[in-house]
């Protein structure tokens, strides 16, 4: 009886739903969403979505698995691939989806992104780390910019200092600092952050162009050039900003020492705001926001992918949720909980913060201007083994008295072998 | 008469397969999920793997780029030096500790259960709360400094060419009091009279112990030395909790080294190539060990 009341709800969701959209329906099937995002504002946002799409009448299975990074998650995705049960919609990002798509696992919701006109509201260079051969397999839930410099206000004005517009001015504001005895930089010294950092200045030096063909293009020549050189020259010069406790610490720690007028500067993508203001700090009050130098954009940005499964009621859930995460008001919701800026570029962004406005701004100006380049640094833009020797290379830099040109010299046979 | 015989045949055979029946899911359960996994990662490691596991042979291509990883070197030195120094350590602060609370001194129950507590801890624990002491902004330089010794410094926690020895001290400081109590067991066990014996003969406390009662130590050496060799190999937590492998990859061990490439950078053939030669290093000590224990219980 009861077996025969579900069908019947499912059979009538499903009519409904196909009828009107994304209406009110009975039921919008069962989605099982794999994540990482287990800390306070991550959870927030992640409830955000079950909210919604618990609204809709769907069974909504959480899967959360901590560890940041998500190592602990992709292993555990690994074996519910390879044992045939995977779930609904994985929290995946840049080659990562590529990668499983290659390997055929992955379902297409192109018909969704059809229907609501993906393509007119994403930022082209997402739109197409959302696609694997030209079919939507993944959905973007917000944009993260990585290019910011976050500084504490009270500090610069003890040197008489401005937010720093290029790299000759941040390397004077920084020896001024370091002159009153303050901590130029709040870094930790890991090495994820310290490809933070490195690709920032890539892009503060090379620009876009450069930016794209040495780490997005893997460009030997662009890898080899005097450029590459002189970014190794200021990731020296920025080694002596930093304090001598930076090893090993987390970027959080970082932010703080910046609210707590330990240091004045971090450079760090808009996810250390959500630090600043969870302290309760206005923007342009209490710290300020400013692009690194290079006049463009570089993009991170969490989305979820959509794996194959079976069962009417899974692939109804799936389809629902693509519509869901894509929908201007979840997209507007989940980001005021996460600290990052929608995706879709249609969004108003009037309840947001100066500095979220800004990066919109600037991401608009971006695509105009075609210099919005995927971060490296952060899975965006070349695939995790490749990204792994940059790590190596650009960390072990930072660490020792590796010369510059030795540094280019390794970065380019440690991309070879990863090819 | 006949049947308590019989009855007494089949107690017999009982005895003969009870045993057999009791081990066998343990060794069916070690025999798939411990040689059998070790034989699929000797499989993949021939393979071309990245992200997921993939059964086509590709020959030594993955253990060619292993060779070809700086990493792979600055993680085969610090095993090095990490094992030689904890081993090294490990052995001369234990059997010095050993002798000295074999003199029957008062407290020895309380000293001997202090020495040992480290080990209690994981080495998670171990490696955090040393990651505490050692950093130069929060730890001990921070307490020298706040009491008036500014000038001490003691930074190796952030230095690349002395975070290593760090590892060092925390698991020294972790793993010999183990080695202390099995010193002790192997003191208590050797003959009073054999000591007296010696005194009498007119040697010392010195010559008494380095000519006499450590030699007859060699098997508790044999069994320090295998237990401690196969932990500083497999030595993982400690680092991942003290140093993450940092500065840059400067702590980097092997066990790190094949996390880090199977589960971070989806490069499961060459993690497993290192995984192998990891085999293949613990293989080397453990089996000459097993060698020489089998033949001295043949004589």
């Amino acid at each position: 009886m009861q077996r025969l009341n579900v069908g019947t709800a499912l059979g009538v969701g499903f009519g409904l739903v196909a009828l009107s959209g994304a209406g009110p329906a009975q039921s919008a099937g069962t989605v099982e969403v794999l994540h990482w995002w287990t800390s306070g504002g991550e959870a927030r946002a992640v409830g955000e979505l079950k909210a919604s799409f618990e609204e809709q009448g769907g069974t909504w299975i959480d899967s959360p698995i901590a560890g940041g990074g998500g190592d602990a998650a992709m292993t555990a995705l690994r074996a519910r691939v390879v044992a045939g049960n995977p779930p609904t919609a994985v929290q995946l990002k840049g080659p990562g989806i590529h990668e499983w798509a290659a390997e055929g696992v992955l379902a297409d919701v192109d018909d969704v992104a059809m229907r609501d006109g993906w393509n007119d509201v994403l930022p082209p260079a997402l739109a197409e780390i959302m696609q694997y051969e030209g079919r939507y397999v993944a959905a973007p839930v917000n944009i993260h910019r990585v290019d910011w410099i976050w500084a504490n206000p009270d500090l610069l004005e003890e040197v008489g200092a401005e937010m720093p517009t290029s790299w000759e001015e941040f390397n004077a504001t920084a020896e001024s600092l370091m002159e009153a005895g303050i901590t130029p930089l709040a870094h930790g010294g890991q090495p994820w952050q310290d490809a933070t950092i490195f690709e920032v200045v890539v892009l503060g030096l090379g620009g876009a162009d450069f930016y794209r063909q040495a780490l997005v293009d893997l460009d030997m020549d662009a890898l080899q050039s005097d450029t590459m050189i002189a970014v190794f020259d200021q990731m020296r010069i920025m080694r002596g900003f930093v304090d001598p406790g930076f090893s090993g610490r987390d970027w959080n720690l970082a932010t703080s020492m910046v609210m707590n007028g330990e240091a004045a500067f971090q450079i760090m993508g808009d996810w250390a705001k959500g630090e600043f203001l969870a302290a309760g700090q206005v923007p342009g009050e209490d710290f300020l926001c400013a692009p690194a130098p290079g006049q463009a954009f570089i993009l991170n940005t969490d989305s979820f992918a959509f794996f194959e499964v079976s069962g009417d009621d899974r692939i109804e859930g799936q389809q629902v949720l693509a519509g869901l995460i894509m929908s201007p008001e979840f997209q507007r919701s989940f980001n005021l909980a996460k600290g990052s800026i929608p995706a879709r570029v249609d969004v108003s962004l009037e309840e947001f913060d100066m500095c979220a406005q800004q990066s919109q701004a600037d991401l608009t100006a971006a695509i105009e201007a075609d210099t919005l380049v995927p971060s490296m640094a952060h899975e965006m833009a070349v695939p995790r083994s490749v990204r792994g020797e940059f790590l190596d290379v650009v960390t072990e830099h930072f660490n020792s008295d590796m010369s510059s040109e030795e540094a280019v010299e390794q970065l380019v046979s440690a991309i070879e072998r990863s090819l | 008469m006949a049947r308590p015989s019989v009855w007494l045949a089949r107690v017999r055979r009982v005895d003969v397969w009870l045993p057999k029946v009791v081990v066998a899911p343990s060794f069916a359960a070690s025999l798939f999920f411990v040689y059998g996994f070790i034989a699929w990662t000797v499989y993949i490691s021939f393979t071309g793997s990245r992200m997921m596991p993939n059964y086509d042979l590709a020959g030594l291509a993955q253990y060619e780029r292993l060779w070809n990883t700086p990493r792979w070197f600055v993680a085969l030195e610090n095993l090095f030096i990490f094992g030689v120094l904890f081993m090294v350590i490990c052995l001369v602060i234990g059997i010095v500790l050993a002798i000295l609370l074999d003199q029957r001194i008062r407290a020895e129950g309380v000293l001997r259960t202090i020495y040992l507590y480290p080990m209690a801890l994981s080495f998670i624990v171990t490696g955090t709360a040393w990651k505490w002491i050692l950093n130069p902004t929060l730890g001990l330089e921070k307490l020298m400094h706040d009491i008036g010794f500014t000038s001490f410094e003691f930074a190796w926690l952030v230095d690349r060419d002395m975070a290593i020895y760090t590892v060092v001290i925390a698991g020294v400081w972790q793993s010999s009091g183990y080695v202390m109590a099995l010193f002790l067991a192997g003191l208590r066990s050797i003959d009073d009279e054999i000591i007296k014996a010696a005194a009498i003969e007119g040697a010392g406390p010195w010559r008494t112990y380095v000519g006499i009662v450590l030699p007859m130590l060699r098997p508790v050496f044999l069994s320090a030395f295998i237990v401690l060799a196969h932990l500083a190999i497999k030595s993982f937590d400690l680092v991942v909790a003290l140093t993450a492998g940092g500065p840059g990859i400067a702590t980097d061990l092997p066990a790190t080294f094949m996390y880090s490439y199977a589960f971070q950078r989806s490069e499961l053939g060459l993690a497993a190539a290192s995984a192998v030669m990891m085999l293949i290093t613990i293989m080397a000590i453990i089996v000459p060990y097993l060698y020489s224990e089998l033949r001295s219980e043949r004589k």
